[in-house]
């Protein structure tokens, strides 16, 4: 009873606790005032949307969620200066665009949808598409002369550090 | 006390040189590279490191000059999140314009693009 009422009140703890921040850093000020305008803002908004998002995500492991964006971190530094270097450097004729089929073992819309972002803001490789079983992701690679490598890279690197995250 | 800002100024020049020049490499692949999916590649570039170290060189300059801010974060939370969504519209606006053209690999297992589904 208590925990349903939590529920209806808290779809999302997580949420919450995220518009407070993102609250309190818009004002770029920590005080009582702002801390609670946050908190109630932080409670309407997850309520009126609550429809659009009914299931909550687990977060496993949040530690892990924190050395997973430290090393997608450093991965968008190292592939940037890989991707200028092409840019600067390569001749369109030389380079080797390619598609790439990434089948996918995570089955949370939370986990593919972090994996898809992460793999765009990695330069070098664009996700354009989702199968429409929700089973395999579309990825556009800039210079890939060997598309397999590209997604056994995708899936150890990142796939399995999101399943063992969210699933 | 005037050593730290010393070092801070040069920090921060730095960050903007670089955050500079990734933008500028990423205009200049949208000019350079030939095809749409090609050219995705480049903006998606800019927005990452380039806009990425410009924000971090003006919170640097702020916490060394007395009032610290980070809204900085903001932006670059924001633009994180928001960088890939349309990078994917973008993307899907190509593959609607490619219909029928087999140029992209078949999925597995006999299914179709959700871009392509009828459903």
């Amino acid at each position: 009873m208590a925990l349903q009422m939590t529920r209806r009140l808290l779809p999302h703890p997580l949420l919450t606790t995220l518009l407070i921040v993102v609250w309190c850093l818009l004002i770029n000020d920590i005080t009582l005032g702002t801390m609670v305008f946050g908190a109630i803002l932080g409670l309407l908004i997850p309520m009126a949307t609550r429809a659009y998002w009914p299931d909550r995500p687990r977060i496993r492991n949040p530690l892990r969620l924190v050395s997973y964006l430290g090393l997608v971190i450093w991965d968008i530094i190292v592939a940037n200066v890989q991707v200028a270097m092409i840019v600067l450097f390569k001749r369109n004729a030389d380079m080797a665009p390619n598609w790439v089929v990434i089948p996918l073992e995570l089955r949370t819309p939370e986990a593919i949808t972090m994996l898809a972002g992460t793999i765009t803001l990695t330069p070098g490789t664009v996700s354009a598409d989702l199968s429409a079983d929700g089973r395999a992701l579309l990825v556009h690679a800039l210079d890939a002369p060997d598309p397999d490598a590209v997604r056994d890279d995708i899936k150890s690197r990142y796939e399995r550090r999101l399943k063992e995250i969210f699933e | 006390m005037t050593d730290i800002l010393f070092l801070a100024e040069i920090l921060v020049a730095v960050l903007l040189i670089i955050g500079a020049a990734f933008t500028l490499i990423g205009s200049y692949g949208l000019l350079k590279l030939d095809q749409p999916m090609k050219r995705l590649h480049a903006p998606t570039k800019a927005s990452t490191l380039g806009v990425g170290s410009l924000l971090l060189a003006a919170m640097i300059h702020a916490f060394a000059t007395g009032d610290g801010s980070l809204h900085e974060m903001l932006v670059m939370a924001f633009l994180f999140v928001t960088a890939p969504i349309s990078g994917n519209f973008i993307a899907k606006v190509h593959l609607h314009r490619q219909r029928g053209g087999a140029e992209l690999p078949a999925p597995p297992e006999e299914e179709t693009w959700a871009t392509y589904a009828e459903k």
